[in-house]
């Protein structure tokens, strides 16, 4: 039903679109979709991105246009691209992995739009590029400020698949929680699901149950968060300041501010010198960030992730600089290396210190 | 496995069960009366936003937990319109019943997403009893509607078993001409049975929205609808009956992640499966011994009834 709706609405914005189009004559301009996968009041990963599409918006001066809540996998992505095209848009941007293989066919079949993918890891070199962002950096940070924060030294970790993206921020999290406090332990708990309230919520209060006293989270609803709260414990959330949600329980949360990003997409797009190669966006660029760290968490514990955050900012201080163990005990990275982007981005292990199955 | 973890875990397996015991006992009820409703995941996702967003403006959590029984009857007395009153084919109507529940939540939800709640029904405070260790938790620390669905499966085993309206409507579910010839109105009788079932499968809505994880997104109900609908054949027919199976498919619920706590490497998708896979089970055994005694299932399920064409 909701495609539907979704059908319809495309159906009623193309009408609208076309009839405004009629009245002007402007075909060269610049003008950016957006495909979402969940919907844009979600509170999470596409809130954020409607908020990049907006502020995007607000910079450039180009026209935009959304459709959310679109599958993936089904005829849905490519119709509404059309849609988009026919109404004369030229740069689409999709904003969930499994648009990837659909967007890299369309941009064959239209070579003239710029498409632009978040979070797969393919690229044509000219009109597909893809883009996303070192997550881990942040999520670094967080574990810093969660690893001050417990007392009983296990924080539960409600996360969704064990692809790379997931397990990489747990490695990191984990890490940060350890330069603070060497004997924490981070537990998983997979939901098999990206959102589903109950299984999330569940989830966390299973931790809570088990002693954790500080929940963190790679999931898109702010379930987990509502548990911590009402069992007195800390959260770390995850995509956007979701503090409203929990207030007493918000630690922090590493976020995304896809703004700059998507400015910098539609000025490549305006002015033909967009590539489509690949975007890791960082902290120093301003794609990922942390964001406000509850007040009372300890001063020092401030300061010392401010300093992290410049030194990774500047590159003095790497999350994935040797000595790093896995989680059986065999070396990771070894003293004085760092892990390389490749395989950081096909990471399948867990560091030592975390509890659970990363397969 | 410490104390605390399985507590947690008795207690979950408790609140799932009375939130699929809910929506059961209503789709049972409708059942009994011989109209069956495969609207229960629509007229749950009806109940569920209807109860965030009347609680988003009433602040009342009682307001909005009769809103979203009303919303949820009211989408019962739909189907009702279609498969009693114009004699729709009832799989079809009550498969659109979903469709159109969950699309029409999801619009009339729109402005309420990732909002925090305007109110909750937190848990029953019992004085000493909610003390106690492990029955305190388990039992007597719930949310109000468990309680509710409690005392709505000894009042649907009076009402049916016990009472003339019970014999009334159950005669219309197992032979509808026979209901007629002793002077009661099928269509009446059936068309209050789906309401009432309709309420019911609201409140299981409102359980989620309200108490369990009180926020509203679309699609906050996941299957669970069709989990209900499984447990009425489960349970054949019986209040009781139903009520264990709630039980058990609430303990799967509540098991699907708490198994990796537990140390367990068992896939939560296959334990997903378990309460079909239960129910086919269920399925395999009535039809075995169906071939010596009358199956549960109530005779003139699904058949529309028309006084003319007896």
């Amino acid at each position: 039903m909701r495609r539907r709706i979704a059908g319809l609405l495309a159906v009623v914005l193309s009408l609208t679109l076309v009839a405004a189009a009629c009245g002007s004559d402007e075909e060269d301009a610049t003008k950016a979709a957006f495909i979402f996968v969940g919907p844009v009041g979600d509170a999470g990963w596409t809130y954020a991105h409607d908020q990049g599409r907006q502020a995007a918006a607000a910079e450039t001066g180009v026209e935009t246009a959304f459709v959310e809540a679109v599958p993936e996998g089904t005829a849905d992505f490519g119709n509404h691209v059309r849609d988009f095209i026919d109404q004369g848009f030229n740069v689409i941007f999709g904003t969930s992995f499994g648009y990837m293989d659909d967007m890299e066919a369309l941009a064959g079949e239209f070579p003239d739009v710029v498409f632009d993918h978040i979070s797969g890891y393919k690229a044509n070199g000219t009109n597909f590029g893809n883009t996303f962002g070192r997550m881990y950096e942040p999520r670094y940070l967080s574990g810093m400020v969660a690893g001050s924060a417990t007392s009983s030294n296990l924080i539960g970790y409600v996360a969704a698949f064990p692809i790379p993206e997931v397990i990489r921020g747990i490695n990191a999290f984990t890490l940060g929680a350890q330069e603070i406090n060497p004997d924490v332990q981070v537990e998983v708990v997979w939901t098999s699901t990206w959102f589903d309230p109950v299984v999330e919520g569940d989830s966390a209060q299973a931790m809570l149950d088990k002693g954790a006293d500080v929940i963190a989270m790679h999931q898109d609803s702010t379930a987990a968060g509502e548990k911590a709260e009402a069992a007195g414990a800390r959260w770390v959330a995850y995509n956007s300041d979701m503090s409203a949600h929990a207030p007493a329980a918000h630690l922090t949360a590493p976020v995304w501010d896809w703004g700059p990003r998507y400015v910098e997409v539609i000025e490549q797009a305006m002015a033909g010198t967009y590539e489509g190669g690949y975007f890791w966006g960082s902290m120093a660029d301003g794609t990922v960030d942390l964001a406000p760290i509850a007040a009372d968490v300890d001063a020092s514990v401030v300061a010392a992730v401010a300093e992290r955050k410049q030194q990774i900012i500047d590159g003095s201080f790497h999350p994935f600089q040797g000595p790093i163990n896995a989680q059986d005990g065999s070396v990771l990275v070894a003293a004085g290396e760092t892990m390389a982007d490749g395989d950081m981005l096909g990471i399948g292990v867990f560091v030592e210190g975390v509890i659970g199955s990363a397969g | 496995m410490t104390e605390a973890s399985l507590v947690g875990l008795l207690e979950a397996t408790v609140s799932f069960g009375a939130l699929l015991y809910l929506a059961a006992l209503g789709e049972m009820v409708a059942e009994k009366a011989g109209i069956l409703n495969l609207g229960v995941e629509g007229m749950m996702a009806m109940g569920a936003v209807t109860g965030f967003v009347v609680a988003l403006h009433s602040g009342d959590p009682w307001v909005a937990l009769l809103a979203a029984v009303a919303a949820g009857a009211a989408v019962g007395l739909l189907h009702g319109f279609f498969t009693v009153v114009l004699g729709a084919e009832q799989v079809v109507s009550g498969l659109s019943l979903t469709i159109l529940g969950l699309g029409l939540s999801a619009y009339l939800g729109r402005g309420s997403v990732g909002r925090p709640a305007g109110a909750e029904l937190v848990g029953v405070d019992w004085g000493p009893l909610t003390d106690l260790p492990w029955a305190g938790p388990v039992l007597f620390g719930q949310s109000p509607l468990v309680y509710l669905a409690v005392v709505a499966g000894f009042a649907t085993w009076f009402v049916l078993w016990r009472t003339r309206l019970g014999l009334a409507v159950r005669a219309a579910g197992e032979s509808a001409s026979t209901a007629d010839a002793a002077g009661h109105s099928v269509a009446g009788i059936r068309l209050a049975a789906v309401a009432v079932g309709g309420g019911l499968a609201g409140a299981a809505g409102a359980y989620l929205t309200l108490s369990l994880t009180p926020q509203w997104v679309e699609g906050v109900v996941a299957g669970r609808g069709w989990i209900a609908v499984a447990l009425v054949i489960f349970g054949a027919w019986r209040p009781g009956r139903v009520a264990i199976g709630a039980l058990l498919f609430g303990l799967t619920l509540a098991l699907k992640t708490r198994l990796q706590t537990f140390g367990v490497d068992f896939s939560p998708i296959l334990l997903s499966m378990l309460p079909y896979l239960l129910t086919v089970g269920v399925l395999v055994v009535i039809s075995i011994r169906s071939r010596n005694r009358p199956s549960p299932s109530p005779a003139a399920l699904g058949i529309a009834y028309r006084r003319e064409e007896r």
